[in-house]
């Protein structure tokens, strides 16, 4: 089977921007992974809300994804500062066990809700840049690649870049990083891990609304696409390391060539199914990840 | 003896008790609601040799359900076996899943949240799988031919379906007796609570929960090929997908994991919930999940030992089992 | 060269973790039907030693050799089965499950039958004297009840060899005054008894042979009374200089 170089230079092109924003996704996880030692499978579902909070702010009140961006990320945020606050650190007892089916079960809510207001159908939004194109390549390889994922790449890395600074540069940072590496003592210095806890995982749902405004251009919404990136965001986790940042952008990249090459040459489905056989491989073989801590 | 002999004897009277029913009635809504209340107590129990007697919770519980309801219905179109003969060969194949699916993840050492993640991935494999190959009929799904005789399983009213389903039911009744009952399940439990203190006294942790798995698959498979039987279809969706294995894990863990009567109750409880909801709000999709998300929470955070924990709360007079 | 009655042989046993270096170079010998200890101060590498014993480390050289055969990093439950069972320093109960069901586990390495593996947990009880506790839940005992319970359960596997962590940790000198006795009768049954103990009271009146662990080294062995009296078993312990201090305090009283 012979392609010729445009058509994989597409392919490249294709993965590497949904790649990015698999990796603000997987960022989100990996941080809430890091800090409160949970693996929110929850996520999927939350990114789906925001998609549908994006999409109804564009439907109802014709707002534009990428204006609607200081709306969602703040709103996502406090949605997540209040599930970890309110129900997940009252759920669990402490117990790991407990916080996985609390999770699981916020995860169900969230979806069937989804299904109840909005039905199963498949939604898109129509913008002014859709279905605007950009030239990309010098001109004997010269692709054209949609705008909205562009964009979409763009954002995400730059969002990706603002997540570290936070973490690296604030005091809230700080403390994120002192409750992580341990608890006790950050505590009996005075940091409120409650209130850390939740920061955190406002952050990474937080995350997940700045994903949606990304990918909502470019991509659809139904209540079950949660189930579709919780996985790949599942992957790219575990790919890069549980509570590495930098695994989390190289392993979303890599993720999303992986997934357009292998739609590429198996055709759609069965390329999703090479992603989750990499999972299971890496969950079995090197569950810490390439960057990962031993887990 | 002693608590053997008394399970087995409430589990006598059980079924004598729910057998009774399609002979006293023949009213088609009261059986039908039986069958699917005995079907949501067989995925529960399923889910409940692994989940609670085993500590290890499996979140894509559909993998078996789906491998024993294909099988189920491939052995029958495809090769033209009796479907007597197909169920309990259905049964292994899920077993066989399950002992693939729980020797990789055990012999890597996974639990906990990654034990479940890796459950899940599997059964969205096979979910794609499925939806991609001829062989499974695709996206399609497999249509069961019509052909109603005892000889083919396919029962003229829901009688049969009823005493059959009741059969799988006592079946996972008496597996999870045995579990509580016998050295294996003693090794199983001890894992659940404490693995290298278990390792300590001389069990294999590995085996253990290998075999657990590949019972609970079997049982899972088991409600699968019911499934088709009934319903003569099955497709990606209903097979692999998300609904079943998550009614599964609710049941057992309302009820209460790692009893015998847990996921019986629980089961029960969320089928009647559920056929309430249905009569209230009518036939709204996504409703029913909504309310068992919504339960799997409140009782994870007010009553995580679920209904039948609710027995440590009587007094010691009143309590008649553990 | 194998002592014709050296139950578990030690043979150069080192380990390491990262650069730490845990256990270097130990060898010992324990006597069939001996009672003897391991002590030094914390952080020594005592657990780790019997860890690596018991199967639930790999040691990175030498070899451990029980009955005549070489189990090195053979797992634990393949070793319980061979004969010898360790306890553990933090005690791990099956915490939802009774005394008696505890117990039965370990029970249970003898016997497939149920019934037979309760009874015998009734018996083990009745040695350990937790016999009116029995239908307890692990998790509603006592520190003490609970350490009887580690014990109990590991006897139910009629070891050869028992490896006792800290057995007396965490107990009053009153429950320590009636732990001593259960111990004492274990070995006199017939069990070879290896214990790490820093209550140096059951050490001095159980122990016939004592080794002392310090920074993962072997520094000294022989009768609890010549050990305690070893300079380089006191400075582990107290310090440097201790030792000389002590003979000068000695001298001068």
């Amino acid at each position: 089977m012979m392609f010729d170089a445009s058509i994989l230079l597409s392919a490249l092109l294709n993965g590497l921007t949904t790649g990015a924003v698999y990796a603000l996704i997987a960022l989100g996880l990996t941080l809430i992974y890091g800090v409160l030692h949970i693996i929110n499978f929850a996520h999927g579902a939350s990114l789906m809300m925001a998609l549908y909070g994006v999409y109804a702010l564009k439907e109802r009140w014709g707002v534009d994804p990428y204006v609607a961006l200081p709306f969602m990320v703040p709103a996502m945020f406090v949605l997540g500062y209040g599930m970890q606050r309110l129900i997940i650190n009252r759920a669990s007892h402490g117990k790991d066990e407990n916080i996985l089916l609390v999770t699981l079960g916020l995860s169900i809510v969230m979806e069937n809700l989804a299904l109840l207001f909005f039905k199963s159908d498949t939604r898109t939004i129509d913008t002014a840049y859709t279905l605007s194109t950009v030239a990309i390549g010098p001109e004997a390889v010269q692709v054209m690649v949609s705008l909205p994922k562009l964009v979409a790449f763009a954002g995400a890395l730059v969002v990706s870049a603002l997540l570290i600074v936070i973490l690296q540069r604030t005091d809230l940072g700080r403390a994120i990083r002192a409750v992580a590496k341990e608890k006790q003592g950050a505590r009996l210095m005075g940091i409120d891990v409650e209130h850390v806890y939740a920061m955190c995982f406002g952050l990474g749902l937080a995350c997940l609304g700045a994903a949606a405004c990304f990918l909502l251009p470019a991509y659809y919404v139904n209540p079950q696409v949660g189930n579709g990136f919780v996985l790949v965001a599942f992957t790219v986790v575990v790919l890069g390391g549980m509570g590495s940042f930098a695994g989390a952008l190289l392993g979303g990249l890599l993720i999303g060539v992986v997934e357009s090459f292998g739609g590429l040459f198996l055709g759609e489905s069965l390329g999703q199914v090479g992603i989750f056989v990499i999972f299971i491989a890496v969950l079995l073989l090197r569950p810490q990840g390439f960057f990962g801590a031993k887990a | 003896m002693n608590k053997l002999f008394k399970d087995l004897i409430s589990i006598g009277l059980f079924v004598c008790l729910i057998a009774m029913i399609p002979i006293f009635t023949s009213s088609g809504v009261t059986l039908n609601f039986v069958m699917m209340a005995l079907f949501a107590c067989l995925i529960a129990q399923a889910w409940n040799v692994l989940g609670g007697f085993g500590g290890q919770f499996s979140f894509g519980h559909a993998l078996f359900f789906g491998t024993g309801a294909y099988f189920q219905a491939i052995a029958q179109i495809s090769w033209g076996w009796n479907p007597w003969v197909a169920l309990p060969c259905a049964m292994l194949t899920a077993g066989l899943v399950g002992a693939w699916v729980g020797a990789l993840s055990f012999r890597y050492g996974l639990k906990g949240s990654y034990f479940a993640l890796v459950t899940l991935a599997f059964a969205e494999v096979f979910r794609i799988v499925s939806l991609s190959v001829p062989f499974t009929g695709a996206g399609v799904g497999l249509m069961l031919p019509l052909s109603e005789s005892w000889t083919n399983m396919q029962f003229g009213s829901r009688a049969g379906f009823v005493w059959l389903v009741l059969g799988l039911v006592t079946l996972a009744l008496c597996v999870t007796a045995y579990l509580r009952n016998s050295r294996f399940g003693a090794y199983l439990q001890a894992v659940r609570d404490n693995e290298d203190a278990a390792r300590a006294v001389g069990v294999n942790p590995f085996h253990v929960k290998t075999w657990a798995t590949v019972l609970s698959g079997a049982l899972m498979g088991s409600a699968g090929a019911f499934y088709v039987q009934v319903f003569q279809y099955i497709d990606p969706s209903i097979g692999f997908g998300s609904h079943t294995s998550v009614e599964a894990l609710v049941g057992a863990i309302v009820g209460g994991m790692g009893t015998l009567w847990g996921p019986v109750l629980g089961a029960l409880a969320l089928h009647v919930l559920a056929d309430l909801t249905r009569n209230l709000f009518g036939q709204m999709p996504g409703i029913n999940m909504v309310i068992y998300g919504a339960v799997l929470i409140v009782i994870v955070m007010f009553l995580p030992r679920g209904i039948a924990g609710l027995n440590a709360y009587l007094p010691k007079s009143w309590r008649r089992y553990d | 060269m194998t002592k014709p009655n050296a139950l578990l042989e030690v043979q150069g046993v080192s380990r390491s973790f990262g650069g730490l270096k845990a256990v270097q170079n130990v060898s010992l010998e324990v006597p069939q039907g001996s009672l003897t200890a391991l002590i030094g101060p914390n952080g020594a590498g005592k657990t780790t030693l019997f860890a690596l014993l018991s199967g639930f480390l790999t040691p990175d050289t030498g070899q451990v050799v029980f009955k005549g055969q070489d189990i090195t990093g053979q797992a634990p439950h393949l070793n319980a089965k061979l004969g010898m069972t360790r306890t553990f320093q933090i005690v791990q109960p099956f915490a939802a499950q009774t005394v008696r069901e505890n117990i039965a586990v370990g029970a249970h390495l003898h016997t497939a039958s149920r019934e037979q593996a309760l009874l015998m947990a009734d018996k083990v009880a009745q040695r350990v004297g937790l016999a009116d506790q029995l239908d307890k839940l692990a998790s509603d005992l006592t520190v003490a009840g609970r350490k009887r319970l580690e014990l109990a359960r590991a006897l139910a596997t009629e070891p050869e060899l028992l490896l006792l962590d800290e057995v007396l940790a965490g107990l009053n000198p009153q429950e320590i005054a009636e732990m001593i006795p259960v111990v004492r009768a274990i070995a006199a049954s017939g069990v070879t008894v290896l214990m790490i103990e820093h209550v140096m009271q059951a050490v001095m009146s159980l122990a016939e042979h004592v080794w002392v662990l310090a920074q993962g080294q072997l520094i000294a062995q022989g009768s609890p009374s010549e050990v305690t009296r070893h300079p380089q078993v006191i400075e582990a312990y107290l310090g440097h200089g201790t030792a000389a201090r002590l003979r000068q305090a000695e001298v001068s009283a």
